[in-house]
């Protein structure tokens, strides 16, 4: 099908950046705004914004039928969903196919299968993909029976969670005992789907993550790998591209296995296979997959050269891949950091507000995508990412010299933000080595 | 004991929830007055600069009250929700008002679609409707102005 006219389906810097890859495809684009959202630099930038309701996302960019609604009211043949809100929303995905509207992302089917972590790990399984020991336990005995087999401490996960959602650590068996029946509750409440799965904690471990692109006609391609792993709570606040401690040998290894996986479940469109690196070992084990662009995706753009957004509308067009495998060249290293409005000093807390001033330094090899200027507006209802800022260079070290430039010359006033703390963790000796782990950062960094 | 970020956001979003146009919280040490509407609250403001708060009080369930907005004398019914504006209950049948029709805060004077959902809309205010803004099965926006009454008539 054609595609002349995107939706999109989400706010902030996401937003922003959906409407410029429509405008480099020459296609128009209507943004879908909540009411504290109308005057977004996204609303300003598009051919169009419509209002699908009031601040609260529950009943403005949660609500698909809105949004599908708002699609065809104003003429659009494609949904982008960008990250978070419904980008993993079978239902979404779904109701757009049935209003023949184009979904910016994968079948219904795909993102239900990948969305069910414990099927995603059958399905790995099958085809050959390591998984850390663990499955899926019914009772409190069966995970003590796992625990005790396999050594404290053990992760219980949410079948229906992801993205680090849904996970709690037992570090012995009181724990278990006492989380248990939270985690089962949680896990019915936050995604409706109260089973549960147990898995050996792998203390030292690493994040690293595979860029795939499928095309609606069985091409499946990777676009490298990208370290996530100074994370806290499970969220990631910085990554790179390439990861630095990872081998030729196992980035063989990582993207064979992330072609599989895509393949294996049908996958088509931009997606994201997840493993975790046990540091000490070097061993890979697969985590998820996720089925959306994903927040950190600049860095692989950066060191491939691909505008992975348009990318992304192409297949959604049924279009083939415009590059084959043998066309995906790495070159130099590039890494985000996520510009927060938090403060930091009182447990992260989010501090919305209106911005003051809002200014990023002019440096060659820095890319700054935002919906952030003077005078924005930070509202209380959302996630509180104001940018996203990535340095490149030709090694990790230039490019991790260009980001630590533009976060000192960074000019915010307004909110308070954790642009300290990125400065730290980029000063930091350890992030120097490229050896941190996913507990690094609330272990060594915050401690 | 002060009161963390989640607190008030709790706070907000019972007050959003809720029919609640006044709430007063009173603990030691703090006081907390929050008025829905454009009445200032009695306290200082908070300090920070144009703290954000719900505009609106969206009510969930059917049928939907509509927004009312007063602009020179007219009170403006505005769309509780994006959808296709339709004017009758069906094609061919009569509009549910017009201009010059009398209506009460119950009267319904339009449906809104959502996917094959029909919304019926409620007047939320008495008059006489003077005009009416949006096209008939054309896309209307959250917020957007459906009808103008005049409360006087």
């Amino acid at each position: 099908m054609t595609i002349a006219r995107v939706f999109v389906a989400n706010r902030g810097e996401i937003a922003v950046r959906i409407v410029r890859a429509c405008r480099a495809l020459g296609l128009e684009a209507v943004v879908g705004v909540s009411d504290v959202d109308r005057d977004s630099a996204a609303a300003r930038l598009a051919d169009r914004a419509v209002c699908i309701g009031p601040a609260r996302a529950t009943d403005s960019y949660l609500k698909p039928e809105t949004i599908v609604q708002a699609a065809l009211g104003t003429g659009c043949d494609a949904i982008h969903p960008g990250y978070g809100f419904l980008s993993e929303n079978p239902k979404l995905a779904r109701l757009a196919r049935e209003e023949g509207v184009a979904f910016v992302g994968p079948p219904a089917e795909v993102i239900e299968l990948a969305g069910d972590k414990l099927a995603a790990r059958a399905k790995a399984a099958e085809v050959g993909l390591p998984l850390v020991p663990g499955g899926e336990v019914a009772t409190l005995d069966e995970a003590k029976r796992f625990a005790a087999e396999s050594g404290y401490p053990v992760l219980l996960k949410a079948a229906g969670g992801g993205g680090g959602r849904g996970i709690k650590l037992a570090n012995d068996e009181a724990d278990l005992r006492s989380l248990f029946g939270v985690a089962v509750a949680e896990a019915d409440a936050a995604f409706g789907d109260p089973r549960l799965y147990v898995e050996r904690f792998v203390a030292a471990a690493r994040h690293v993550e595979v860029q795939v692109a499928a095309d609606a006609h069985g091409a499946v391609v990777h676009l490298g790998e990208r370290d996530c792993s100074v994370q806290r709570r499970y969220q990631k606040v910085i990554e790179e591209a390439p990861a630095p401690a990872v081998t030729p040998e196992q980035r063989d290894a990582l993207t064979s296995a992330a072609i599989a996986f895509a393949r294996a479940i049908g996958y088509v469109n931009l997606g994201t296979v997840e493993f975790m690196v046990d540091a000490r070992t070097g061993e890979h084990f697969f985590l998820e997959m996720n089925c959306r662009i994903q927040v950190e995706h600049p860095v692989t753009e950066e060191v491939t050269g691909r505008d992975l957004v348009a990318e992304q509308i192409r297949i959604a067009a049924g279009e083939p891949l415009s590059f084959g495998q043998d066309k995906v060249a790495l070159s130099g290293h590039a890494v985000e950091a996520r510009l927060t409005a938090e403060d930091v000093a009182h447990g992260f807390r989010p501090s919305p507000g209106r911005l003051r001033r809002f200014a990023v330094p002019a440096l060659a090899g820095l890319r700054v995508d935002t919906h952030c200027a003077d005078g924005t507006l930070i509202p209380p209802y959302y996630d509180s990412l104001m940018a996203k800022l990535i340095g490149r260079g030709p090694d990790r070290a230039s490019a991790v010299g260009v980001l630590a430039d533009a976060l000192e010359r960074l000019d915010v006033e307004g909110v308070e933000c954790n642009r300290a703390l990125l400065r730290e963790v980029l000063a930091h000796e350890d992030f120097a080595n490229g050896a941190v782990t996913t507990r690094w950062l609330e272990e060594v960094a915050l401690a | 004991m002060g009161l963390t970020d989640d607190d008030v956001r709790e706070i907000l979003r019972i007050i959003d929830e809720s029919q609640l146009d006044e709430l007063r919280i009173e603990m030691a040490g703090f006081r907390l007055h929050v008025r829905r509407g454009g009445s200032p609250p009695a306290e200082p403001p908070p300090d920070r600069e144009r703290a954000p708060q719900p505009e609106r009080a969206p009510e969930p369930g059917a049928p939907e009250p509509a927004d009312v907005a007063s602009t020179n004398g007219a009170a403006t019914i505005e769309a509780p929700m994006l959808g296709t504006f339709y004017r009758a209950s069906a094609p061919g049948e009569q509009p549910f008002v017009e201009v010059g029709s009398k209506v009460d805060p119950d009267t319904v004077v339009c449906l809104i679609e959502v996917m094959k959902m029909m919304n019926s809309v409620k007047a939320g205010v008495s008059g006489t409707v003077v005009e009416v803004c949006a096209a008939n099965a054309e896309l209307v926006e959250y917020g957007e102005p459906l009808f103008r009454v005049d409360p006087a008539a």
